[in-house]
């Protein structure tokens, strides 16, 4: 079985909860004291990953870190329909790979904002935000012409890929980092659509759809 | 003088003690920078745990290195109860007694320090409040439609002017990381100074005990702090990574929750949001904050 080294309040580890939930893939977690605990620094864990950061799979024996990366390992090896990471599609495959690069921006500034405020990190937590709401910007709008054209998700497939499941946790927890999605009325419907997703599981501080609330 | 050029000139808050992090989770014998108040404000710490706090000045920046011993110019400063607190006024000589927590078989340790962004004393209340348990925490701490709160009692206590609500009780799924299944449990609270609350619980391992929960806040500001998450527990089972696992899942419920709440200061005025949070306990909470003369995080009774 899939083991994840994993931590509740991390949204790199929920990204593969989120997109195992999905797939309906079992695993178990092997928590890591990440906070206050900082066991992911310390000798033991960099056996497993040297750059000391979670997520980390191990997939009887094989072992893969880092969070978007994993998503394509999972997509490819457990989506038999092959339409998480479509690569039968040359030009939709395209697209995934350059929204996951995307994502690990929203990654480095909306996330990491939240980790300044709730974890104590010492980033440039104006310049995280800033940087966020560039990019927040930018996926509004393109998910506003999207909508146009009749497509729900971040790649122009029918069907979500693993660029939304990369995007979302950065998108969905911004506010905790001091990002407001006020301004970002295409952002909000597509949170809503993933959070209606068949096998959507939530992490703290995300409230499921049915609730009505979008936080 | 006390808080003459810093944000805060209110002396109830000013002379409390304030806490400013887990002398566990300090490198000792090296500059550690965090805000007070409005105010920036560096500790360092001993290897024996004994501690110096001063007011952030250029000669001694974050993570430099230091013997917390010859730093000239300190706050008062105490370490007691797993942190390292300060006063930037004059503070009374104890700050309040925790008789439990020395008792051999307990264990104590922070389970996490995260940031809010709103005022202390939101936070304090929200955590005052059991009525949400079902809405946010369901299927650990509530559980709908099981969402009556039963009748219980407050006071301010003559002796140590705590606040004290006793003989609360509360069905819940998943009491604490032990539980294996729902059970009904008693709850005391605790409110000894304006920002720092305990909360006890009673204990799966030991019936006649009770487990201690405490979220002492450090206001950085108005409208920011750190909620301080005290543990003192009774269960050599669980490991401390499994115990912080479920006591921040249920923090990080809180915190959207805690976020939302507008105005992020708390308002005293006993009309200004009754429909909500009648709750009695809340109500005595913001009585005695506004008797105390807090008016530092709080919107103060016209
Ligand atoms: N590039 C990595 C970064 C993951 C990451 O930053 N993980 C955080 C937890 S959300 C972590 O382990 N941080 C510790 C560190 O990087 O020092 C990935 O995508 O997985
Ligand atoms: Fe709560």
């Amino acid at each position: 079985m899939i083991k994840l080294y994993d931590y509740v309040l991390s949204v790199n580890c929920y990204k593969q909860r989120l997109m195992m939930s999905i797939l309906d893939v079992e695993y178990e977690t092997v928590p890591v004291d990440f906070f206050p605990g900082w066991e992911h620094k310390g000798e033991e864990f960099r056996k497993i990953n040297p750059l000391g950061h979670i997520p980390v799979i191990d997939d009887d024996g094989y072992i893969l870190w880092d969070a978007h990366a994993i998503l394509v390992y999972l997509a490819a090896k457990y989506d038999p329909s092959g339409r998480w990471y479509p690569t039968g599609d040359p030009g939709l495959l395209g697209e995934t790979a350059s929204w996951m690069l995307f994502a690990e921006g929203t990654t480095n500034t909306a996330s990491a904002a939240r980790l300044c405020v709730n974890l104590g990190y010492d980033f440039d937590l104006e310049a995280c935000q800033a940087g966020a709401h560039r990019l927040f910007r930018v996926l509004d709008e393109h998910l506003w012409f999207r909508e146009r054209e009749g497509r729900e998700w971040v790649c122009s497939g029918a069907h979500p890929t693993i660029a939304d499941i990369a995007l979302f946790p950065d998108v969905v927890l911004s506010e905790e980092g001091g990002i407001s999605r006020l301004d970002y009325p295409a952002l909000r419907r597509w949170t809503d659509r993933v959070k209606r997703i068949p096998g959507f599981e939530g992490m703290p501080g995300i409230f499921p759809a049915s609730r009505g609330v979008e936080v | 003088m006390a808080g003459a050029n810093g944000e805060c000139q209110n002396g109830a808050v000013l002379d409390q003690w304030h806490p400013l992090g887990a002398i566990d989770e300090a490198e000792p014998n090296v500059v550690h920078v965090t805000r007070l108040l409005g105010e920036s404000i560096s500790f360092a710490v001993t290897p024996e745990g004994r501690s110096a706090v001063w007011r952030t000045r250029g000669d001694l920046a974050a993570g430099m290195p230091v013997d917390p011993e010859s730093v000239a110019g300190t706050l008062p400063s105490r370490c007691e109860f797993l942190y390292v607190w300060t006063s930037l006024g004059d503070p009374p000589e104890r700050s309040f007694d925790i008789p439990e927590f020395f008792e051999p078989d307990r264990r104590n340790f922070n389970a996490c320090t995260i940031g809010l962004r709103t005022s202390a004393p939101r936070a304090v209340e929200n955590f005052l409040d059991m009525g949400h348990f079902p809405f946010v925490h369901d299927g650990l701490l509530g559980s709908e439609p099981r969402t009556e709160v039963v009748d219980y009692n407050v006071h301010v206590d003559g002796d140590t002017n705590e606040v004290w609500a006793t003989e609360c009780q509360f069905w819940q799924p998943a009491a604490s990381a032990t539980a294996t299944e729902g059970q009904m449990v008693d709850y005391v609270y605790r409110i000894m100074q304006p920002y720092s609350i305990l909360l006890y619980k009673s204990c799966p391992a030991a019936p006649e005990r009770m487990d201690l929960i405490g979220l002492f806040v450090q206001a950085t500001s108005e409208e920011h702090c750190r909620g301080h998450m005290f543990l003192s527990l009774i269960d050599d089972e669980s490991s401390i990574g499994h115990i912080r696992r479920f006591v921040q899942t249920i923090f990080a419920q809180d915190v959207p929750i805690i976020e939302n709440q507008n105005p992020k200061r708390l308002p005293l005025d006993p009309q200004a949001e009754t429909p909500i949070r009648s709750d009695r306990a809340s109500i005595l909470y913001r009585r005695w904050l506004s008797d105390l003369g807090v008016t530092y995080a709080v919107i103060p009774a016209a």
